[in-house]
C-alpha cells in the first residue's frame, strides 16, 4: 500500500494533496522510495523537458523508470542528507516560477519543505504527495535530539533513550513532530508499542 | 506603596508563598459557578486600586525572585528565548512599552531618562542602572527583548501580524503551562493552539484572531486563562516534564491544601508602533488551594468549577486522575450557598462558610 488516508487530526498536522503538473519555467521534483510512482503519475514530457528530480530511494526500485522520464535533470543519492546540499543549490539558483513538488514520507517532505522556505518559497505554494511509509519524523521535546522514520507509539528518543509517545503536534521549522516522555507521571510503565495508525 | 519583595523559591524547597495581600488581589478566573472556554476578552485599561489589573504591567511581592528563576531556567536552556530574525524592532517596541510603561506606573522602582535615542535605565529592585542607544543592539548585553523580559515578570510571546495571520515568531517562556517556544516559534495562531480540545470546534480561535489582529496602539486588551500546578512550579515546561511530572503524584489528602495550586495567566495584548507586532504577555499566578479557601466564595465556586469541569479539560488541563482527591477536599468548603457574580473576593458581603 503506499497511499494511505490520514485521519483527520489537529490543525499544526500537515495534509497533503495529490501533485498535479503545473506551468512553470522549471520543476523541482523531491521525492523518497515510492514518491517515485506519484512522479510517474504527475510526469509529462513538456514538464521533464525543464525538470530536476532528486530522488532517494530507500531500497526501492523506481530508479530506471524515473530516468525514462528523461528529465533535464536527474540525481539519486543515499539519504536526503546526503542530497541536501544539492537540493539547496538548486534551489538557491531558482528563478522565478519554479514550481516545486515533494513526495514520498512525511520526514522527506517536511525536510526539502524546509529547505524550500528558506530559499523564500512560501509554503502555500509548495505542492506535497504523500506516498509509502507512514513513519514519522520526531523531535524528543526534552533533549531536542530528532528520531528519524518512527514507526510506533511509543518509541525509544534515539538520543536520549527516554520511551516518547508520538504526538499529532508538528513544526514546519524542526519538520518533525513532538515526542514526549510517555511514563514521566508512572516511571516504568510503558504501553506496548502499536503502530502509530492502529 | 513600597512593595515587600519575598525572598522565595519556585524549586527544589518550593519556599513560594503569598502574602495576605497577595491571595486577595488573587485574578480568581472564574466568574461564575462553571467554566467553559469563552472570547473572554475585555479592554486592559487599569482596574479596581491595587488589582493585578490596576497597572499595565503589575510588579508584585514575587518580582525579585521570579527573575532569579528565570535566569535559572535560561542557564539550563537558552532556547526559551528565541526571537526570528525580523522581530528584533518588534524587541525594541517591547523594551520600550515595558519601561515607559514601569517607570510611570512604578516611579519609585523603575526610573527612565531619555535623551534623544540614550537612554538611561534604573532598576531598583534588581539593582540595574544602564545606558544604552535606542534601537543599538550593540549597546546592550542581550537582545532587546531578552534584556527587558528578564525584568518583567511573565511570558512573551511576540507575534507577527502577516497574511491576516499572526505569527509566533519571538518570545522569552520560562513560566509557561506546558507548552513549548522552542517547537512551537513560526507557528501561525491556529497552529500553536491545535492540541487545545473543545476550542476549535466552538470557534473560539477564529473570533479571538479576529479580535487580535484588530488591536490598537494605545488600546490593549486582556484575559484570564487558568490550569493546575501541583507545587509551586512556574517552570511547567514541556522540556522539563520528564523531571516534574511525577510531582502530580505526589499529592495526599493531607497535603493537597498547601501542594495543588490553582494557576491562573493574566494574558494583555498590546500592539507595538514600529513593527506592528503584537505583544502577548502571559503573566503566571499561583496560590495554594489553602490560601484560596480563605476566601468563602473562592471556595465554593472553585469546587462547582472543578466538579463540573468536561473530562476533555480536566485531561487537558494535566489534572484528571488527581480530581477525585482535589474534590474530596474542595467539598469540604461548598455549603451549597448561592455565590455573587465576577470574579472579586466580596469579603465584606459574602456569607463565611456554613458549616
Amino acid at each position: 500500500m503506499t497511499k494511505f488516508t490520514f485521519p483527520q487530526s489537529i490543525k499544526s498536522r500537515p495534509i497533503y494533496g495529490t501533485l498535479e503538473a503545473r506551468d512553470g519555467s522549471a520543476h523541482l521534483l523531491v521525492a523518497d522510495a515510492h514518491g517515485a510512482e506519484a512522479i510517474l503519475d504527475v510526469a509529462t514530457p513538456e514538464m521533464m523537458a525543464k525538470a530536476h528530480i532528486i530522488y532517494i530511494p530507500k531500497g526501492e526500485h523506481f530508479e530506471d523508470k524515473l530516468r525514462a522520464l528523461k528529465p533535464a535533470l536527474f540525481y539519486s543519492g543515499p539519504s536526503y542528507s546526503a542530497a541536501e546540499p544539492r537540493l539547496r543549490k538548486a534551489l538557491a539558483d531558482a528563478r522565478m516560477g519554479l514550481q516545486v513538488y515533494l513526495t514520498g514520507t512525511e520526514g522527506l517532505m517536511g525536510q526539502a519543505m524546509n529547505a524550500a522556505m528558506a530559499a523564500g518559497i512560501p509554503h502555500t505554494a509548495i505542492q506535497t504527495e504523500h506516498r509509502g511509509s507512514v513513519a514519522r519524523r520526531m523531535q524528543c521535546v526534552h533533549c531536542k535530539g530528532i528520531t528519524e522514520d518512527v514507526e510506533t507509539d511509543p518509541f525509544v528518543c534515539s538520543h536520549c533513550g527516554l520511551n516518547l509517545f508520538v504526538r499529532d503536534h508538528y513544526s514546519r521549522r524542526l519538520a518533525a513532530y513532538q515526542g514526549v516522555r510517555v511514563d514521566a507521571e508512572d516511571p516504568g510503565n510503558v504501553p506496548e508499542p502499536k503502530g502509530i495508525y492502529e | 506603596m513600597t512593595i515587600q519583595f519575598n525572598e522565595e523559591s519556585f524549586r527544589d524547597d518550593y519556599s513560594f508563598y503569598n502574602s495576605e495581600r497577595a491571595i486577595k488581589r488573587f485574578p480568581f478566573p472564574f466568574h461564575e459557578d462553571s467554566y467553559m472556554y469563552s472570547v473572554n476578552m475585555e479592554q486592559h485599561r487599569g482596574g479596581p486600586k491595587d488589582s493585578v489589573y490596576e497597572k499595565r504591567f503589575d510588579v508584585d511581592e514575587h518580582y525579585i525572585s521570579e527573575m532569579r528563576d528565570r535566569a535559572i531556567v535560561l542557564a539550563e536552556d537558552p532556547l526559551r528565548c528565541q526571537s526570528l530574525p525580523h522581530m528584533t524592532l518588534a524587541g525594541w517596541d517591547l523594551l520600550e512599552l515595558i519601561m515607559v510603561s514601569k517607570s510611570e506606573d512604578y516611579p519609585d522602582l523603575f526610573e527612565l531618562h531619555r535623551d534623544g535615542n540614550t537612554w538611561r535605565w534604573i532598576n531598583k529592585p534588581l539593582g540595574i542602572d544602564d545606558t544604552f542607544t535606542f534601537l543599538d543592539d550593540a549597546t546592550l548585553p542581550y537582545g532587546p527583548m531578552e534584556y527587558i523580559t528578564r525584568q518583567a515578570q511573565g511570558d512573551f510571546a511576540v507575534l507577527d501580524q502577516r497574511d491576516d495571520n499572526l505569527w509566533m515568531d519571538a518570545g522569552m517562556v520560562t513560566t509557561q503551562a506546558d507548552w513549548s517556544l522552542d517547537f512551537d516559534i513560526g507557528m501561525n495562531f491556529f497552529e500553536w493552539h491545535a492540541p487545545v480540545p473543545l476550542a476549535h470546534e466552538k470557534g473560539i480561535f477564529v473570533r479571538a484572531l479576529k479580535f487580535l489582529l484588530n488591536i490598537q496602539q494605545g488600546a490593549p486588551a486582556r484575559r484570564l486563562n487558568w490550569t493546575m500546578t501541583v507545587n509551586p512550579l512556574l517552570d511547567t515546561s514541556p522540556e522539563n516534564y520528564h523531571k516534574w511530572g511525577i510531582q502530580k503524584t505526589t499529592l495526599t489528602p493531607e497535603n493537597i491544601g498547601a501542594k495543588q495550586h490553582l494557576r491562573v495567566e493574566l494574558q494583555t495584548f498590546f500592539r507595538l508602533p514600529r513593527s506592528n507586532a503584537l505583544v502577548f504577555p502571559i503573566r503566571c499566578y499561583l496560590c495554594s488551594f489553602q490560601d484560596l479557601m480563605t476566601v468563602p466564595k473562592w471556595g465554593r465556586r472553585l469546587h462547582r468549577v472543578v466538579r463540573d469541569l468536561p473530562v476533555e479539560l480536566a485531561t487537558y488541563k494535566g489534572f484528571i486522575n488527581n480530581r477525585p482527591m482535589m474534590l474530596d477536599y474542595l467539598k469540604n468548603f461548598d455549603d451549597g450557598l448561592p455565590t455573587s457574580p465576577g470574579i472579586w473576593p466580596d469579603l465584606e458581603t459574602e456569607p463565611p462558610l456554613q458549616k
